[in-house]
């Protein structure tokens, strides 16, 4: 599908005789009319070819499934040091440090992500699971006994807040940083359109509580950033690595489960037989979790940097162009997915591609569907019917996908 | 093609072709054998694709590295000496007949 190929040459319409040039499309997925509804771009960009050049930010992207997947996995024709949003880390300076982990490539990315990886392994899973459970259980009688709620703040992100920041190892005080800063670090990630810029001008004060708090005598013992700390000892890492990997997990480890939590209540509340159907088994929870990540991708884009002249489907791009990946477009591919736009609890997710593919996939994948299948256990075992009660209103992200506001009623079973 | 055999927790037996060249989970993925879950995908990343390699095929596969080691500490069941993540196996021409036990649960 994708091989590097140093003979093809051109950008656009100077591809090599006989090659079709390049699709132009003419869509923002940056722009508020495109978060409001995604999908028929998200079609025009997969039919239009397998690579298309957007004009508007003068950047490459794949929407299908095969070549996102390709990309995903060809980590060395397609880097992430040069950053994985639109900036170019080659010809612009960074918005902040460049991550250790999602920023990096091999051989450094290696040494950093197997650090993460057994800090959040699935034997330190099982640790933290009851954990987790019975907080689940606890939010769900609390807001049963309110009956209404809005399911976007006291819900989707009051959970993740009430586990994630203890099981990190985090001092009480200046929580509220946290999502905020998440919030930046994702607009960020996008071209410099008024969202990237207002949130990078109102990120002092947020970069200055995450940089605090990623120092090795506020984390508590026992916990995820302890933990990474406590490799410094085993020499895996130097002394100034480890706040750098803590704040890994704090750019990346919350504002994403708020999203994909707060797709899948989504999903339950608008599709009514498969709420039925996790109700009657509870056992397909984490599967209904799974399912809402790829049907809303609540992490819709990332972008790659080409390392060296390459063919993508037949067409030719230059060595350092940029490539942007819809990772959303791919979830939704009729080529892989049958009935695509449909949410169904009992499908073979395997292979989605919401927490990405290959040696950059979701090191925190396992965090969380712990928190999806918890909350949707305690959902379908406690609660009778949810109800969409108000005006549900979008949240406005350059690489996030989820709501503002979704007021919902809840009755107990 | 190679036969692979798959034993499910019942001890009913499931005999499946595979192609040389993908891994037992994708074997098994692709032909209905839902024990295996595969959540990340075949990445090594969610020991949700545990088997038990019979006794006899053990010795003949390739050694595991150590994330594969890594993540066996954390399946749902029990590890066992026979343990393996079904993604890390490699068919071959020489593992026809592979004979692998399907654990109870994944998560
Ligand atoms: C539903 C929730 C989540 C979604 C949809 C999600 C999605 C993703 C995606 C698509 C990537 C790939 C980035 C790339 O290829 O460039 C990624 C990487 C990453 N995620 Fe998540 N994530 C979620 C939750 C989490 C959690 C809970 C944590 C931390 C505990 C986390 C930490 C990370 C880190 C550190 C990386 C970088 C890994 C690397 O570059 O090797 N994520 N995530
Ligand atoms: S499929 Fe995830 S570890 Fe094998």
């Amino acid at each position: 599908m994708i091989r590097p190929d140093a003979e093809v040459s051109g950008r656009l319409t100077e591809a090599p005789s006989g090659a079709p040039p390049i699709p132009r499309v003419d869509v923002d997925p940056f722009s508020n009319e495109f978060f409001e509804n995604p999908y028929p771009a998200h079609e025009a960009l997969r039919e239009a070819g397998p690579v298309v050049h957007l004009d508007k930010w003068n950047v490459y992207a794949v929407a299908r499934y095969a070549e996102v997947h390709a990309v995903l996995n060809d980590p060395l024709t397609f880097c992430s040091s040069r950053g994985v949003g639109l900036s170019d880390f080659a010809k612009e300076k960074p918005w902040r440090p460049p991550s250790l982990i999602l920023e990096a490539d091999p051989p450094a990315h290696t040494r950093t992500r197997a650090v993460l990886s057994r800090v959040l392994s699935p034997a330190v899973m099982k640790q933290i699971r009851d954990r987790f459970v019975d907080a689940a259980e606890v939010k769900i009688d609390r807001l049963l006994a309110k009956g209404s709620v809005d399911a976007v703040a006291d819900l989707a992100e009051a959970y993740p807040l009430s586990v994630f920041p203890d099981a990190v190892g985090l001092r009480q005080e200046g929580r509220d940083h946290l999502l905020p800063y998440a919030g930046v670090v994702f607009n960020a990630f996008g071209p410099p359109n008024e969202l990237r810029q207002t949130a990078i001008e109102r990120s002092q004060p947020h970069q200055a509580y995450v940089q605090e708090q990623c120092q090795r005598h506020n984390l508590a013992p026992g916990g995820f950033g302890a933990c990474i700390h406590a490799r410094v000892d085993a020499g895996d890492i130097t002394e100034a690595e480890a706040p750098m990997l803590v704040r890994s997990l704090l750019s990346a480890g919350i504002d994403t489960t708020v999203n994909g939590l707060g797709a899948a209540i989504y999903c339950l509340a608008r599709f009514p037989e498969e709420w039925a159907r996790l109700r009657s088994n509870p056992t397909l929870a984490r599967n209904a979790f799974e399912e809402a990540i790829r049907f809303e991708s609540p992490v819709q884009t990332f972008f790659r940097t080409t390392t060296k002249d390459v063919d993508i489907g037949g067409h030719g791009v230059r060595e350092g162009e940029k490539i942007l990946m819809f990772l959303g477009a791919a979830n939704r591919d009729p080529r892989r997915w049958a009935d695509p736009d449909r949410y169904d609890i009992t499908r073979k997710t395997s292979g989605h591609v919401g927490f990405g593919s290959g040696i950059h996939m979701c090191v925190g994948q396992l965090v969380a569907r712990l928190e999806g299948e918890a909350m949707l256990a305690a959902l379908a075992r406690k609660v009778a019917t949810i109800e969409i009660t108000g005006p549900v209103k979008r949240r406005y992200n350059n690489t996030l996908r989820g709501l503002e506001s979704l007021p919902i009623t809840l009755k107990a079973a | 093609m190679p036969t692979i055999v798959f034993i499910h927790p019942d001890n009913r037996s499931e005999s499946i072709d595979a192609v040389v060249g993908e891994s037992a989970m994708q074997a098994a993925t692709g032909n209905g054998i839902d024990e295996i879950v595969a959540e990340c995908g075949g990445n090594a990343m969610c020991a949700t694709c545990h088997v038990y390699v019979d006794e006899n095929w053990i010795g003949r596969l390739a050694a595991m590295g150590d994330e594969e080691n890594a993540l066996l500490d954390g399946v749902a069941t029990e590890r066992q000496p026979s343990s393996r993540l079904s993604c890390q196996i490699k068919i071959e021409q020489g593992l026809d007949g592979l004979v692998l036990r399907l654990p109870e649960r994944q998560v």
